[in-house]
């Protein structure tokens, strides 16, 4: 399944970065997406559902927009603290908890945090991450838990 | 298309706007962690912005599509660039000035 998924996905790449439908280009394109997909699989052996999480495909269409918009609020949050002429920034470092059961989960958790203004995860421990946080008000958004609840029911996707 | 270019120049001077702040916020900012909040994360918002001003310029071309290639690159990219900065400070033994009353790391 995920051979077909990976096969599927190098071949639209390659056709939408070419643009090019002439006989040679095609076949070259064929057969770079099969060697990549047999050193993917044989070689690095990391076409699995870390290397490859095309089950988390459907949930990300949801998670992703529902990110970006939270991205555009801290975002113009950071950018009024900049802009204030007395830069009230109150940093402080908290621990939150993390509730995923595999890396991937816990991975896009911690990468959701540094994309969204104003935290940046520091330090991934088990069972909990090291966030900086611009202000206060950044920290108490992050330690009410609603980032840490999405992402695991977006990881949670079979 | 005149709103496609009115829509594309909005995308680029808010675009512009951000990375300015975002630069002006690295030169404000006391320490490495909050010009990191300035810097790493304000720069790649500020860029898709002017990204997604391109496309409006390409229409729906390939372009378009390399230009979404670049974004998805970009927003999976810089965190892990910014996230590698803050860890490295930290191990280096870089203390983070912190307001009162709030949690002194402790070295991992």
């Amino acid at each position: 399944m995920r051979h077909v998924s990976l096969i599927l996905a190098l071949a639209a790449f390659w056709l939408l970065l070419s643009g090019f439908f002439k006989p040679f280009l095609l076949l070259a394109g064929l057969g770079s997406v099969l060697a990549v997909t047999w050193f993917t699989d044989r070689r690095m052996k990391v076409l699995d559902f870390e290397g490859h999480p095309v089950h988390l495909s459907v949930n990300a269409l949801t998670y992703w927009p529902w990110l970006l918009w939270e991205i555009v609020k801290a975002g113009w949050d950071v950018t009024k603290i900049i802009l204030h002429p007395r830069l009230p920034i109150s940093p402080c470092m908290i621990r939150v908890p993390t509730s995923q059961a595999t890396d991937v989960g816990r991975v896009i958790y911690a990468n959701s945090i540094t994309l969204t203004p104003g935290t940046i995860s520091v330090e991934l421990e088990s069972g909990s991450i090291l966030v900086h946080a611009l202000t206060q008000a950044g920290a108490d958004g992050l330690a009410t838990g609603d980032m840490d609840r999405r992402s695991t029911a977006f990881e949670a996707a079979r | 298309m005149l709103l496609f270019d009115l829509l594309s120049w909005g995308f680029i001077l808010a675009g512009g706007f951000f990375t300015i702040v975002g630069a002006f916020g690295l030169i404000r900012m006391p320490d490495i962690y909050t010009r990191l909040h300035a810097s790493g994360v304000l720069d790649p918002f500020g860029v898709t912005l002017i990204l997604i001003g391109f496309m409006f310029q390409a229409g729906l071309t390939l372009v378009t599509v390399k230009l979404v290639f670049i974004v998805i690159l970009l927003l999976f990219t810089s965190p892990v660039a910014c996230h590698a900065l803050a860890r490295a400070a930290l191990h280096h033994g870089i203390r983070p000035r912190l307001t009162d009353g709030s949690e002194t790391p402790s070295k991992p």
